[in-house]
Order: C-alpha cells, then structure tokens, then sequence
C-alpha cells in the first residue's frame, strides 16, 4: 500500500497499522486489502467494479471499513458497492474517501453505493471525504447513494467534507417503508474556487416513518454551493430537514429545500438559514480573548461539529 | 487602577452618547455605574471593554495607556466583560464557552462549581448549546459564568448582570460578588439598576446624559439616590426594591 494511501487513510477512517475486522481498502482502482469475518462477508462483484458487502442479521455492533483512495492524477475510479444488510443486524460502516493530485490532470473518484438494509437492522454509515495534494488538475468526489429501508430499519448517514475536494456532485435517494427511520447529517466546507453540489431526495411510503435530514455548510473564498433537498410523503409519516449555512468572503451558496406532502397525515417541516456569522459572535469570542481569526475559525469548527 | 479621562464617544451616526467621562475606577473593589436609562453607562462599559473606541480621551488601565488596545488585546490583558444581551451560537456548547473562558479544558467538578454560582445545573447544561434553546435568563446566567470565571481577568466589567435572572439566581449572583470582593484583587465593575447590589458596593458612580454627575463612596451616594434625587438621575422605582 503506497504512503500517500495510508495518510488519506488516516485523515478518512482513522487508520493505525490496519483495521480490526471486516475491511477492504480501495486503492487507484484496484484491491489494496480485504478481510471477511464470521458476520461480515466481502466479495468482489463480477459484472462491475466493485463489491458485495453481506451482513448478517447476527451482527452486533460490529464495524465494516469501505474506504476508497485515488493517489494520483489521471486516475478515474467508478466503484459500485452494494450493502445487503439482514434483518435485525446492527452495524457501523466507515467509508471515507479521499483524492491526492499532484499533477495537472483531474483525479477523480465515484462511489455508487447501494444500501438494502432488512427489517429491523439499524446501520451507522460514516464518511469522510477530503482532497490532498498540490497539483493544479481537480480533485473529484461524486458519491450516488442509493437507500432502501425495510420495515422498522433505521439508518443513520454522517457524512463530512472539508476541505481540498475541488468538485462534488452528491445524490443521496432514500425509500422507507412502515416504522423505519433515517436520519442524514451533512458538513461541508468549500473554500477557493471548490465548488460543491448535494442532492437528497427521500420518498416516505410506509406509515410512520420518518427522516431527519440536517446540512451544515460553510462557503468560503469563492467557493459555491448548491444544496438541493425533497421529502415526499405519501403516507403518515414525518419528516424535517434543516439547512443552515454561513457564509465567509465571497461565498455563495445556493439552497432549494422542498418538501412534497402526498397525504393528509404527512407532516413536513423544512427550516432554512443562510448568512454571515453575526458580528457579536465574534466580538464575545474576542471578549474571551480570542483573535478574530480565532474566533471565526472556531464558530466555524462548532458549527460544523454540531 | 481603572482611569477614564476626558472620555467622549459618538454613535456612527455622530450622535454624541458619552460627553467628557473622568472617573477612577479603584482597584480590587466594586464600582457600581448608575443612571437614568440611555445615559451612556451600556456605552462606557463597552469603551472599557474595547466594543467601542472613545472618539476623545484616555483609558488606562494601572497607569498603561490601553485606550487603542482592541478587544482581544484587553481581554488578555485582564478586563472580561459580561454582555447585556448574551450572544447566541449555534455549535458551541455551555462546555466549550466556560472552557475558552477559563483557558482550559475543564473536568466535571470544576463546571459544576461554575454553574452552580449561577444557579444551573452542570449535568443538565454543560453539553447544551447556547443557541436559542436556551431562555434568556438561562443564556444570562451562562454569560454571567464567562466572566465570572475568566482566567487572568483583573477587571470584571457586568452589564446589567440583574436583567432576565430570577431572584433566587440573583441571590446566588450577590453571593459570587460578594466571595470575589472577599477574595480581592479583582477590580469589579457593575451596571446597574438594582438597589441591592449598590449595597454591596464600594464606590458608585451616577451617570446621566453622557456624564458623571456624582461619584463617591456607597455611603456617601446611596442615600441620596434612594431619598428624592433619584427621580432626576437614576430610574429606582418608588418602591426604592426595583429598577423601573
């Protein structure tokens, strides 16, 4: 495994000389690692590049590494990764991503995950994506993730970018069925000329379930944000979303939050906020004995924490 | 020492609020600043702080010139001060403001003693946001704490510390001032309307329209403020207890 892999290993899922149970580590495309245990089972798909994750329903609390790593320019890596999660399992999924470029030409990864998690089974996915290197060629990360939640299924989705991926096209699409629940975090912090597009699109169908879908972003330098959101409910069913967002220098972001209620017992709530950070922040952080600089960087850190 | 001379201070809008503010702030004891509602106390206790630069004068703080010191600059060099309004953030915890505060990471018993002197429980808002969850007599005893507990602070400059807190907080509030001046050391310096925190006070000082009418020990001041002239100068209520 190159040394460029292991730092965006370290910065993604906090790796340290490897991985306790089930993993499989991509690297420029190819395998740089792969371990099955008795509940987790991985194998390579055969049609597309990519693999299977099986996890069985007697999984309990344990921990998949999905991480993804492009270590130079001129690399395009498509990866399809589907996640057949038994009824009743509970587990937690790293699968950080991250893109090093040194050169003048574009490095590029696009992760399609397919999540089918069972009724019942609750899954914890966390991913990291950052962006390294000092070539001028872009740093992309275009995540497509797929969600299918059966009955009573719960699913919660932490996902953080920040800093050094040029370019992001994110399209999360979520389907649930009676009682199952998800709840989507996402931070993100463009700066410099990064632009970043997120795209979630989640449709109740079964009675009582609900989503919580919350968007923390930070647009600096110049960078440019398009943020997109629709909760459709068809069903009695509840969903929130919440999407606030602050604005440092030139940064612009632009946010279209819907929500579409198909049925009289959906009930829908959408809060938005974009702005700069107020004034009387800053100058109480500096009352504290912080510089502006300081103190800006930590209400950004907070915010983004949150 | 805390020494305002020739302080004048306007509004952008050039509207003059502070005209010719002289005062002598002794150190280690507890100044009270008085008066009349938009008589210029919020504003000298923002020049003190470095919110607002007077546009005359000189502020020194033991015989150093700090006048152009900005924020930042005076808050290390020991003044800490409480807003009127606490300041609302969204992603900084109880726990992450008392620790900026204190400059240190702070265990549980530590927090505990913290917000105890202000009459909130640790376990229950230590991990809270202060964001507008809070109410504002909540955010008011939190902001309180910042300053109360502020590392290095020599001169602690409060704002109306009595608005929004109930009157059991504000009993403990009494308490703590009372504890810092036994401690000594610290210079306090207090805006306020309320009668029983004149009591406790060293020295106060009245001003009104932009000046200090008067200015002296508490025995000195306070029976004229509670007997007749505190109609024209200072907005205690008839009942001598309450601020209008």
């Amino acid at each position: 495994m190159k040394s460029i892999t292991d730092s965006l290993l370290n910065q993604i899922s906090d790796f340290k000389e490897g991985f306790q149970g089930a993993y499989n580590i991509r690297e420029d495309g190819g395998c740089a690692g792969r371990q099955s245990t008795k509940n987790i089972r991985i194998e390579s798909k055969e049609e597309n590049p990519g693999i299977n994750i099986h996890i069985s329903g007697n999984t309990k609390n344990e921990t998949v590494y999905i991480p993804a790593c492009v270590t130079k320019s001129g690399v395009h890596d498509l990866v399809y990764n589907d996640f057949y999660v038994e009824e009743g399992a509970d587990v937690i999924i790293i699968a950080g991503c991250g893109v090093h470029s040194d050169g003048g030409e574009e490095a590029a990864h696009n992760g399609i995950h397919r999540f089918f998690v069972g009724k019942n089974a609750r899954v914890l996915y966390q991913e990291k994506h950052i962006g390294t290197g000092t070539g001028a060629g872009q740093r992309k990360i275009d995540p497509v993730t797929e969600i299918t939640l059966d009955e009573g299924a719960c699913m919660e989705i932490d996902t953080t970018q920040i800093s050094g991926v040029t370019r992001s096209d994110r399209s999360t699409t979520a389907v649930l069925s009676k009682d199952a629940k998800l709840i989507i975090h996402e931070r993100l912090l463009t700066d410099g000329s990064e632009r970043a597009n997120s795209d979630f699109s989640v449709t109740l169908e079964g009675e009582d379930s609900g989503v919580d879908l919350i968007s923390r972003s930070v647009a600096k330098g110049n960078s440019y944000q398009e943020y997109r959101s629709l909760i459709r409910g068809n069903c009695r069913c509840s969903g929130h979303s919440e999407c606030d967002a602050i604005l440092v220098g030139g940064g612009i972001v632009n946010a279209a939050p819907a929500l579409y209620a198909g049925h009289i017992d959906a009930s829908l709530i959408h809060e938005a906020a974009i702005g700069k950070i107020a004034g009387e922040q800053i100058t109480k952080l500096c009352t504290l004995g912080l510089t502006e600089e300081e103190a800006v960087r930590k209400i950004i850190e907070g915010f983004l924490k949150q | 020492m805390l020494e305002l001379r020739g302080i004048h201070w306007k509004t952008p809008e050039n509207e003059e609020i502070v005209k010719g503010i002289d005062l002598v702030i002794p150190k280690g004891e507890l100044t009270v600043i008085t008066g009349p509602n938009g008589g210029g106390k919020t504003s000298l206790a923002k020049i003190i702080a470095g919110l607002y630069t007077p546009s005359e004068g000189q502020i020194l703080l033991n015989r150093e010139d700090i006048t152009h010191w900005d924020i930042t600059k005076r808050a290390r060099g020991g003044i800490a001060y409480a807003f009127q309004q606490p300041v609302r953030f969204k992603g900084l915890s109880v726990r992450d403001l008392l620790e900026l505060s204190a400059g240190e990471t702070l265990e549980e018993a530590r927090l505990c003693t913290m917000l105890s002197t202000v009459g909130l429980c640790a376990q229950e808002y230590m991990d809270r946001q202060v964001d507008a969850s809070l109410s504002g007599g909540e955010g008011k005893r939190i902001e309180i704490a910042t300053v109360l507990f502020r590392r290095d602070a020599q001169v602690l400059v409060f704002d109306e510390p009595e608005a929004g807190i109930d009157l059991w907080s504000f009993t403990n509030l009494i308490d703590a001032f009372e504890s810092l001046k036994k401690e000594g050391g610290r210079t306090l310096v207090i805006i306020s309307h309320q009668e029983r925190i004149m009591e406790i006070a060293d020295h106060i000082a009245v001003v009104a329209d932009g000046t200090v009418r008067s200015f002296g020990k508490r025995d000195e001041i306070l029976p004229s403020l509670l007997a007749g002239e505190r109609c024209a100068l200072c907005p205690i209520g008839d009942s001598g207890k309450e601020a209008c």
